[in-house]
């Protein structure tokens, strides 16, 4: 819902509250009227209305993909404001540059809006509170709120409910939020409860509506055919066969994009129609000749054997500690490994989807978005708008795992509506999906360390290669930088006294992007197995040595070594890399799997070689481990009858979604070890759907996942990516443990699990 | 040509302009507005667009509008009775979707299942939903609010 719809509808009578970030102060006035929230000096973010009833509409501004990000944040809200959550109506913000960040992506909602939320609830609870004194003459000092009213606690007989009081809390001037006090821990009433999801009668019912549910009177579809290689352009194509089948009403060619292809629409001949299907069908008719261009060379293969190639040589060295030796001191033994993980596709449940409709001098698109601020400014550049006259409607989102943080879609709809006059729905089919994704980076990693005669390392090397985010906006971009490079590995928290960590070259011929989880995933992948790798050759238990090798309680200072560190946007000081923090998720998740006892599980049944391992990341400034236990037949079919995880992720807000998202974690990291892979050949993309691009099933997923919280007032994390880099490195550790087989590159169908005898 | 006639959660609808080849998926979002049955792969590899076609479980996607002629659709938002009852009772108890997406689909698998099959083994409820993918991850509790809908019913926990 828009901002001035959500005014108009909730003035009348109501205490709306506006808040605005001035510097870094936050500031609060109520709003009166439309105008004064519009004027120049002061534009608040609308972040809740009470009505007289008592309702109270809190705005969610961040979008809604699964996490149950849209439940958590209004509840901090009202859980702060002693509001009564059954009477709570959550309202989904419109792109709007005044709520701040409504990127949903990097994990960061709870991480930059948790005490923001404290904040407003705060001040409207005092508000109230002020507003009831003064009704009944009392000091503000003997009023309370609790439950959706205000009590004078003197007479404990006084009590006026919220509603009552909002026209009058509407004429309190509103004092500056950071000077109230916040609750203490012990008054809280829903952070850290497990609340309902907020659609979750819609969804159980069918009336949820995603982006691709969007309506509209006189409403048509286009599917696009885009070039299979990218950057390429059609030559020609048959247009008349296209339009000959039943309900295509019309032709289109989008400007193809050429590099940098940003957030740009990729251009392609689109087929508009009266309904998706017929859409479908007439590009199935349009027989497009392709020119191909530069990357139509592009094979996985090769592409491969290059990046392994760039980690094996010397690259641009982002930390050093130490000097690192050549041979091993004497005694003791040196081991070098390198690691490979290929493409992998979004496959969100809900492919990309959006919906304009546009006028001489405005436009108003329905997305499922994860970054409505970017999908506005992308679509007013397109249609040549200022960006407030492109409304952007946040819909439910079907998956997003970062795909849908790219509006190059949006864009395809805004031009195709222009184009037609009328108002498009752009759908993606899955063949779309997979094959004209922003990709997650393929990578390899190479590591060097000598170990002494205990098995410590006495020197270290790891080098890093995978084609980089910043290729999508710049195409000589063969490095991921400071950011990339500190998911996982310029961040390594071992203990080494010699320890150089080096970022290697990589070309690129798709579109790259973030993926859940990110460069964690590979890195972890690296460090994870390596570490692993090392456990065996010095004949250790690999628990104890992950163990050893993060060494006490301490924080890792980058800044100190004099390291480019980007620490997920927050300061080293506010969320140190704290080994202590590293240590407990370990010892939690080898105490749920009882590994004293049980590693490493070799005792075999029926043939059935079953194994544990272990692996730990801290990623996105939260602390995950995991202990995988599997278990492979003779004929190497794997199955994975328990995964414990351990995750700190500071205060827990909502431990049944926290505990959702650790799951989800292990589901997907079950997909991306054993079958994700996107590989290209002839400069396209070999997958196209579920049957080649597979994802794990109900049978696939693990029998059992246990997820234990640890319990602590650390500021809040999100949670939407830290379950994902531990599970691949702790399911290969697995392997080894049950098979005695290393394998160094995902995914694990490439790999023959079976054993000889 | 011949007119397609759908009951379609007991509604009857004629339509007189369908190509009769057009899937089910498309004939109901697009010309029914019924958009409930979600469309994840076109190609019945997903499950998001399950219905039931005289309360037989189908893939709407690949099911042309032809086959269900003069039959009965049933789709997640018309689904109901005791057994839709006590599968949406235990999905909220335990809170298991996450996008929600796909979960239409699994509830109508999942209430097939259970319908015509109420004393099966948890193996064989399980399988039943092989067909229908969750890119969330929500297996786990699939089967749980299964297990416990079945407890509920009667069947084998
Ligand atoms: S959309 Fe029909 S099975 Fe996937
Ligand atoms: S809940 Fe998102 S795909 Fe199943």
């Amino acid at each position: 819902m828009n901002r001035r719809k959500f005014l108009k509808q909730s003035l009348a009578g109501s205490f709306t509250l506006g808040v605005a970030l001035q510097g870094k102060t936050l500031i609060a006035r109520t709003v009166q009227s439309i105008t004064e929230s519009l004027e120049e000096d002061w534009s608040p973010n609308i972040f809740l209305s009470l009505a007289s009833d008592g309702t109270l509409s809190i705005i969610a501004h961040r979008s809604e993909m699964g996490t149950g990000i849209t439940t958590t944040l209004p509840m901090v809200l009202a859980d702060e404001m002693e509001a009564d959550w059954e009477r709570v109506v959550v309202v989904q913000g419109d792109a709007d540059s005044r709520y701040g960040d409504q990127n949903t992506d990097g994990s960061r909602s709870v991480r930059q809006f948790y005490k923001r939320m404290r904040q407003v609830g705060a001040l409207a609870k005092h508000m109230l509170i002020e507003a009831a004194a003064k009704q009944w003459d009392v000091p503000v000092s003997e009023c309370i709120a609790s439950n959706h009213m205000v009590v004078h606690t003197k007479s404990k007989r006084r009590f006026l409910e919220f509603g009552e009081l909002a026209v009058h809390a509407a004429k309190v001037e509103a004092p500056t939020p950071s000077t109230l006090p916040l609750k203490e821990a012990s008054e809280r009433k829903y952070v850290g409860k497990d609340i309902p999801i907020r659609s979750i009668d819609a969804i159980l019912n069918g009336s949820a509506q995603f982006g691709m549910d969007v309506r509209l009177p006189d409403m048509q579809f286009a599917v696009i055919a885009r070039c299979p290689v990218l950057g390429g352009t059609a030559t020609k194509w048959d247009e008349a066969a296209a339009l000959a089948v039943p309900g295509v009403t019309k032709i289109v060619k989008v400007p193809f994009a050429t590099a940098p292809y940003e957030f740009n629409a990729l251009g392609g001949i689109a087929v508009i129609a009266d309904n998706t299907w017929a859409a479908i069908q007439g590009r199935e008719k349009l027989n497009v000749q392709w020119e191909e261009g530069a990357h139509a060379s592009f094979d996985s293969d090769k592409h491969h054997q290059e990046l392994l190639d760039s980690a094996t040589k010397p690259g641009k060295v982002v930390r050093k500690n130490g000097e690192l030796t050549d041979g091993p001191p004497k005694g003791g033994q040196r081991i070098t490994a390198s690691y490979q993980c290929p493409h992998l596709a979004h496959a969100s449940m809900e492919t990309p989807c959006a919906t304009a409709r546009i006028t001489e001098d405005s436009a108003e698109i329905w997305m499922t978005t994860q970054a409505a601020q970017g999908a506005q400014g992308r679509i007013a550049e397109a249609l040549g708008l200022s960006p407030v006259r492109v409304t952007v409607h946040i819909t439910l989102l079907g998956g997003g795992f970062g795909r849908k943080s790219k509006p190059d879609f949006g864009v395809e709809a805004a031009l195709l509506a222009r184009e037609v006059g009328a108002p498009i729905q752009v759908v993606w089919t899955r063949e779309d999906d997979i094959q004209h994704d922003y990709y997650h980076a393929a990578s390899a990693m190479h590591f060097e360390a000598n170990l002494d005669a205990q098995g410590k390392p006495t020197s270290w090397l790891q080098r890093s290669a995978f084609t980089p985010i910043g290729y999508t906006f710049n195409p000589a971009a063969k490095q991921g930088g400071a950011g990339e490079m500190g998911q996982g590995f310029t961040d390594i928290a071992y203990e080494l006294d010699n320890l150089q960590v080096e970022s290697c070259d990589a070309n690129s011929h798709l579109r790259i992007g973030w993926l859940r989880s990110v460069c964690n995933i590979f890195h972890a992948f690296g460090v994870g197995c390596f570490t692993d790798e090392l456990a065996a050759a010095a004949k250790a238990d690999p628990m104890l040595y992950l163990l050893e090798r993060i060494g006490f309680p301490r924080n890792v200072d980058l800044d100190a070594m004099g390291v480019s560190y980007g620490n997920y946007g927050s300061s080293l000081e506010e969320s140190p890399i704290d080994t202590g923090r590293l240590r407990r998720v370990i010892f939690k998740a080898a105490l749920m799997s009882n590994w004293q006892e049980e590693y490493p599980l070799l005792p075999q049944k029926d043939g059935i070689r079953r194994g544990l391992g272990i692996s730990v990341h801290r990623s996105f400034l939260g602390y995950v481990a995991n202990v995988v236990e599997v278990a492979v037949s003779k004929d190497g079919a794997l199955s994975i009858p328990n995964v414990y995880v351990a995750v700190d992720c500071g205060l827990a807000i909502h431990p049944d979604r926290i505990k959702a998202q650790m799951e989800g974690a292990v589901v997907f990291g079950t997909s991306l070890a054993r079958w994700g892979e996107i590989t290209g050949k002839d400069g396209r993309v070999v997958q196209s759907n579920f049957h080649d691009y597979r994802v794990a099933r109900n049978s696939d997923a693990p029998a059992s996942i246990e997820v234990a919280i640890i319990e602590n007032e650390e500021l809040p994390t999100g949670v939407g990516e830290i379950g994902v880099p531990p599970f691949a490195p702790a399911l290969l550790n697995a392997i080894f443990a049950a098979t005695g087989k290393r394998i160094r590159s995902l995914p694990l169908k490439n790999h023959d699990l079976g054993s000889s005898d | 040509m011949h007119i397609v006639k759908l009951s379609v959660n007991g509604e009857t609808r004629e339509l007189p302009d369908l190509d009769p080849e057009t899937p089910l998926l498309w004939v109901l979002r697009d010309h029914l507005g019924k958009t409930g049955t979600r469309f994840g792969c076109g190609k019945g590899l997903c499950g998001a667009c399950t219905i039931h076609v005289d309360g037989a479980p189908a893939r709407a996607c690949i099911t042309p509008a032809s086959v269900a002629d003069g039959k009965k659709i049933t789709t997640i938002e018309g689904l109901e009775g005791r057994v839709a009852d006590a599968l949406r009772a235990a999905w909220s108890a335990g809170n298991v979707p996450q996008c929600g997406f796909c979960q239409g689909g699994q509830l109508m698998s999942a209430e097939h299942q259970l319908r015509t099959s109420p004393a099966a083994s948890k193996q064989a409820r399980d399988g039943a939903m092989e067909g229908n993918i969750c890119r969330c991850g929500t297996y786990t509790r699939i089967r749980s609010a299964m297990d416990q809908a079945s407890a509920g019913l009667g069947g084998e926990k």
